[in-house]
């Protein structure tokens, strides 16, 4: 339960707390070979990692290095966009997702995601927001969704705020708060995966630090695969990290993959240092 | 659902027996799904069928009464009158091309920037004036047309002794296109992120210049659709135009003078439909009026296309 902390210091040199390799643990979610492409054009080549369970991976790297494309592929979503392709193997658990046998909408309940803006549903209080997956998906039962709500917004450390007016609509919360309104409402169908796509990244740094503390939190639920632009947020709640990088071609390549605190402090990749010391370009 | 160990019965996880519950519902609702999907697949494909089936016959049967009518001469000639003599004469539909051309321009010239204007006006204005004018666009819309005809007719014609013309017609389809542009102006214009216009503001440009040099052109893809439709809509009008714009044999580009228009021509041939070549000159003219609305239309959605793919 213990997580990776790595804090950097004024000095740019990084203290790590005890981490145990992540790679040791289960896996939750393996990609091999996986490569986008929109109308021919590759966006992502050939990414091969393991997402380890109950960690949070980050993938980082510069715009343009694909970052959010292969996140999207992880739970179908490029479906949904003409043009798109998606080759290679994405396991989860022992189901390739692109399989056929695999309907879609089955694996996107099975990989929540975030988005990089609040997007509660609109026009529904927040209790309908939270329980919006479940409700649509089939169950009926009020007890259900009540516990499911509840436990969702506990885990998204909204409860306390809002346990008294479920009511309302969502629109009435800050920014901070539809954000983990959102995130409640992801977990609440109790995904293995949860994707976020730069989930605090129209956030204060009050909420983005709410936000980084949940997730250490958050793991022990779900296995969180994260994408950052912010290299000292990877740092500091990612066990594992995967770096990205455009390649001369515009595709994203997979330039390393190392825990965390290996990436930070001793990374393999002459390209990786360059990176995280800010002498990118 | 509860996990065995060796030191015994565990709690069940509520986490764990939540997943199962809601994976098995929705697994469960598979198979149903996928039959209201073909179902509703079913349903769009008849739709299809059912509309383009419509669409289909007509083409084919202006294409199958109306092509061998159309020569050079259709295009190039007044109607001529059969005579004795010459039983076959038939002349063409110059006339009725040139006076769409006046009274759709006329049209065209006061309603586009009358609707583009009143458009923007209502999508950046939420009052009680706005709320009239958009209900007043709402309810003309679905007016029948003729209305358009009889005011004109009668505000103009009845009551300032104009006389017949072209520009009266011009005057009954701009009507009929103000509403159509002003109101789907009007969502092109609101689908213009209001941040883009704030940064505009915010570099001290004026309002007008925000409206002409930014929001207009990002707006201008749903702009041209805008006009398009109103356009299309125009230039099949039929009754209006016969209130108005009195009649012609012989092509005039003047707008103070009668005109004819291709609707009329068809209304025309109808009317007078007891000869086969008064037949003619309505199969002949509602084919290329036909043709000249889908060219329009697929012109109008290419240069969209292009418009948009230009912005990425």
């Amino acid at each position: 339960m213990d997580s990776a902390i790595t804090v950097p210091t004024p000095s740019g040199a990084m203290t790590t707390g005890d981490v145990e390799d992540p790679r040791l643990g289960a896996i939750a979610m393996r990609l091999k070979d996986v490569s986008v492409s929109f109308h021919g054009r590759m966006a992502v080549r050939d990414v091969s990692f393991e997402v380890p369970d109950k960690r949070v991976t980050a993938l980082i790297g510069p715009s343009g290095s694909g970052k959010t494309t292969l996140l999207r592929a992880l739970n179908r979503l490029h479906d949904v966009t003409r043009g798109a392709k998606v080759e290679g193997e994405i396991l989860l658990g022992n189901t390739n997702l692109y399989s056929r046998e695999i309907h879609p909408t089955l694996t996107r309940m099975r990989v929540g995601m975030v988005f990089q803006r609040p997007n509660p549903f609109p026009t529904m209080s927040i209790f309908d927001n939270v329980v919006s997956g479940l409700r649509f998906n089939g169950v009926r039962k009020r007890a259900v969704l009540n516990e499911a709500a509840e436990s969702a917004l506990i885990a998204a450390a909204l409860w306390d705020r809002v346990k008294d007016r479920l009511k309302m609509h969502a629109s009435s919360l800050s920014g901070g708060e539809q954000q983990r309104l959102c995130i409640a409402r992801a977990l609440a169908v109790e995904p293995e995966v949860l994707l976020m796509d730069e989930p605090t990244s129209a956030l204060d740094p009050v909420s983005t630090q709410r936000i980084e503390e949940l997730l250490s939190e958050l793991k022990a639920r779900v296995s969180i695969v994260i994408v950052t632009h912010n290299m000292q947020q990877a740092a500091r709640i990612s066990d594992l990290c995967v770096f990205l990088l455009m390649g001369d071609d515009g595709a994203g390549e997979q330039i390393e993959v190392a825990p965390t605190q290996k990436l930070f402090t001793d990374p393999t990749d002459r390209r990786t240092l360059d990176y995280i010391q800010g002498r990118f370009g | 659902m509860s996990v065995t160990t060796g030191i015994g019965e565990l709690p069940a996880d509520p986490i764990l027996e939540r997943r199962a519950l809601i994976q098995s519902i929705a697994r469960g609702s598979l198979a149903r799904r996928a039959v209201v999907s073909r179902l509703m697949l079913g349903v769009c494909g008849l739709a299809f069928l059912a509309a383009s089936t419509v669409l289909v016959w007509i083409v084919y049967l202006l294409v199958a009464k109306g092509f061998h009518w159309i020569s050079i001469n259709f295009f190039t000639q007044d109607p001529l009158t059969p005579t004795v003599f010459q039983q076959n004469l038939l002349g063409g539909i110059r006339n009725a091309i040139r006076g769409s051309i006046v009274i759709d321009g006329i049209a065209l010239v006061i309603a586009i920037p009358v609707g583009i204007v009143a458009g923007h006006l209502l999508a950046v204005s939420e009052n009680v004036f706005a709320n009239a004018v958009r209900s007043t666009a709402e309810v003309m819309t679905g007016l029948p047309s003729i209305l358009f005809g009889i005011f004109v007719y009668e505000f103009m014609i009845i009551r300032f002794h104009s006389h017949f013309s072209g520009f009266l017609g011009g005057l009954a389809l701009t009507m009929i296109m103000v509403p159509v542009i002003m109101k789907a102006s009007e969502i092109s214009f609101r689908a213009v992120p209001a941040s883009i216009r704030e940064a505009g503001l915010s570099l001290g440009l004026s309002k007008g210049v925000v409206a002409t040099r930014i929001v207009t052109p990002a707006a201008a893809p749903g702009l041209l659709t805008a006009v398009l439709l109103a356009t299309s809509r125009a230039v099949g009008e039929t009754a209006p135009l016969i209130w108005v714009i009195g009649n012609n044999y012989v092509a005039t580009w003047s707008p103070y003078k009668q005109q004819t228009a291709i609707p009329i021509a068809i209304y025309n041939g109808i009317l007078n439909g007891a000869s086969p070549l008064q037949q003619a000159y309505a199969w002949g003219s509602a084919l290329f009026l036909v043709a000249v609305v889908l060219c329009m239309n697929l012109g109008s959605r290419l240069l969209a296309a292009f418009l948009r793919r230009e912005r990425h």
